[in-house]
């Protein structure tokens, strides 16, 4: 009470003569205000600069290689010898390469990240869900040298147990290792994606009998398709680019075969090869990096439009 | 038996039949849930307590009170969608056709194929107008193309939905406006062949035009069906309800039929909530 009182007494602070006393400064402030938009545009540009300035170098420098050896020769060859005295570049070994690694990734990374992003939405109490999920996540930052060393060292030798005539580099071991390297981020993606579909759905699905399993398999992950797929193709897009773990567990051989032991080359590999070795300046091989790179950018160019697409085509309103 | 008395006739209190036929009939309709000293816990707060109400078959029972009085909870629990939410806790019994159905060896699944829910918002699923009809059908073992396609008819055709949809079965539901939604849901209700549907507010998200259309749907599916609906617009349950029930702090007040309870309220506590002096 006592309190009270005495604050009755005081003043009431003025805020109309505050203001006012503040308005000079307010002046300078409106000023950089406006030049704020103008400042964070140059900002912007640097980063969309850098990638015109990259597609440019780029586009220019696989131009130069396509008058060196021809489209259909690169396009169609299937056989790549860059360093041999009559030098072949047919670039089929490295796509091949990468498609089946990453079709390998893409068949361990599918199922478990589902599974994973299945038992995360509907089944998982709060509570295991607020521990699991960081957990899954922070897998997705650990280097991806690790994961070559872990498909060298360890996947290798134990797929050889099963896996006779493996070689101790193949596609096989750094595939699966990839995949499951994909998997935090395709659980991850699709979990947020089923979690995303109001619990009206399930409600409306169990007050009609349905059984759990019913509920998540035929009408939340309906529903959650366009984010399911679009972590399908962004852990494909992942697994296209992706270079350490094929590098070190897959080897070099430029070999154009669908034999999963075998060891092949991804573009991704093909570049730190040629680029780490002494490929000088001005050489075809030189100019082939820049071709498989571009190579490479619009594989993963086309799986992000996909990605885009298919998120749009899909979108489940609700 | 059933009368609809307007909003007048319920000012005045006008008394329409005699209490001793009300009785009688109260006694004829078999019925189809029997709640018995009803209690439920959220957690560590009653929601329910002692409940005690019969549903009478092929009738409208109406459940009304404030807001928080615990009708949506009462109706969960008559299909166990009230399980769903961590940490609930009953006591007493519901006999479904006299089968207890808080006990844990009744089947939830077969329970809900037989007891349906209308939601308070339309819910339908992401998906075209024609799988949401045959969703539930599928999941209970429906595969037959032939077959699906005429429970779709018919389902569309008992929520007076058909003739607004039948060129658009294909399309998404949710290009459906809000009142076909509702219409929707309960015809993906019908498409199983419920014995009874509880409707939880079915029209609170509507605008008049389509809840008029869901009020006479209701007055048509009776016929067939024992709907259970909660309400807070007393006009709306005195205009489409056989039974009316009055709950308040989670207590059964007063039940009774419908006439009776507007009419003449046997206690004070429903004489002023019907009168609008609270809620
Ligand atoms: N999921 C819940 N968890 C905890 N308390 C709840 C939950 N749902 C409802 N309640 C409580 O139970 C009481 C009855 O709620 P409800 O049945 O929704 O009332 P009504 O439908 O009559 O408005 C309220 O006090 C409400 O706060
Ligand atoms: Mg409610």
């Amino acid at each position: 009470m006592l309190v009270e009182s005495k604050r009755s007494k005081q003043k009431p602070v003025q805020v109309s003569k505050w203001i006012a006393e503040n308005k000079s400064s307010k002046k300078s402030i409106l000023l950089l205000e406006k030049s704020i938009p103008y400042f964070l545009f140059f900002i912007a540009m640097i980063s969309i600069l850098t990638t015109v300035g990259i597609v440019l170098v780029l586009v220019t420098e696989t131009y130069e290689f396509f008058t060196r050896v021809s489209f259909l020769e690169f396009f169609t060859g299937k056989v790549l010898r860059p360093l041999s005295q009559n030098p072949e570049f047919g670039i089929l070994p490295l796509i091949n390469g990468t498609i089946i690694s990453s079709v390998i990734a893409l068949l361990v990374a599918g199922p478990i990240g589902i599974m994973t992003a299945v038992y995360l939405s509907e089944y998982a109490s709060d509570r295991v869900r607020r521990v699991l999920k960081p957990m899954l996540e922070l897998l997705a930052g650990i280097p991806t040298i690790v994961y070559g060393f872990f498909a060298f060292t360890f996947v290798t030798p134990l797929l050889r147990e099963f896996i006779p005539g493996l070689g101790a580099t193949n596609i096989l071991s750094p595939g699966i290792v990839m995949g499951i390297m994909i998997i935090p981020m395709i659980a991850s993606l699709s979990e947020d994606a089923m979690s995303a579909v109001p619990n009206a759905m399930r409600e409306g699905a169990l007050a009609l009998g349905a059984t759990k399993l019913e509920v998540t398999f035929r009408v939340i992950i309906p529903a959650a398709l366009s984010g399911i797929i679009a972590s399908f193709v962004l852990g494909a897009s992942r697994a296209i680019g992706e270079t350490m773990i094929v590098t070190i567990a897959s080897g070099s051989s430029k070999n154009f075969t669908f034999d999963l032991t075998q060891s092949m080359q991804t573009m991704t590999a093909y570049i730190v090869e040629v680029s780490g070795g002494d490929a000088p300046t001005g050489s075809t091989i030189y100019y082939s990096l820049y071709a498989v790179a571009m190579t490479l950018f619009c594989f993963t160019l086309l799986m992000n439009i996909i990605a885009r697409y298919v998120s749009r085509r899909f979108r489940e309103e609700y | 038996m059933h009368s609809v008395i307007s909003v007048k006739a319920l000012n005045k209190k006008i008394v329409t039949s005699s209490e001793k036929s009300q009785q009688e009939s109260l006694i004829e309709n078999p019925i189809v849930f029997e709640t018995d000293d009803l209690n439920l816990w959220y957690s560590d707060t009653q929601a329910l307590k002692n409940i005690q109400l019969p549903i009478y078959e092929k009738n409208v029972t109406a459940i009304i009170g404030p807001s928080g009085c615990g009708k949506s909870t009462y109706l969960k629990t008559l299909n166990r969608m009230v399980e769903l939410v961590p940490g609930v806790q009953t006591s007493g019994t519901i006999k479904y056709r006299g089968k207890n159905i808080l006990d844990k060896s009744f089947k939830v699944e077969e329970l809900r194929t037989q007891v349906g829910m209308v939601f308070q918002k339309p819910n339908p699923f992401p998906k075209s107008i024609y799988d949401n009809i045959a969703y539930g059908p599928k999941i209970h073992g429906i595969r037959n193309k032939k077959i699906l396609d005429e429970i779709v008819e018919q389902s569309l055709r008992g929520a007076y939905i058909w003739d607004e949809v039948k060129d658009r079965l294909k399309q998404n539901a949710y290009g459906l406006s809000g009142g076909q939604q509702q219409r929707l849901c309960i015809a993906r209700c019908l498409a199983i062949e419920p014995d009874v549907i509880l409707m939880d507010e079915p029209t609170s998200a509507l605008d008049p035009k389509s809840t008029l259309k869901v009020e006479e749907l209701i007055q048509e599916l009776k016929k067939e069906y024992s709907i259970v609906i909660v309400t807070h617009n007393m006009q709306q349950a005195a205009r489409i309800s056989d039974y009316t029930a009055f709950m308040l702090n989670g207590e059964l007040v007063e039940f009774t039929d419908t006439n009776t309870l507007f009419s003449m309220p046997k206690d004070k506590r429903t004489e002023d909530y019907i009168t609008g002096r609270f809620g």
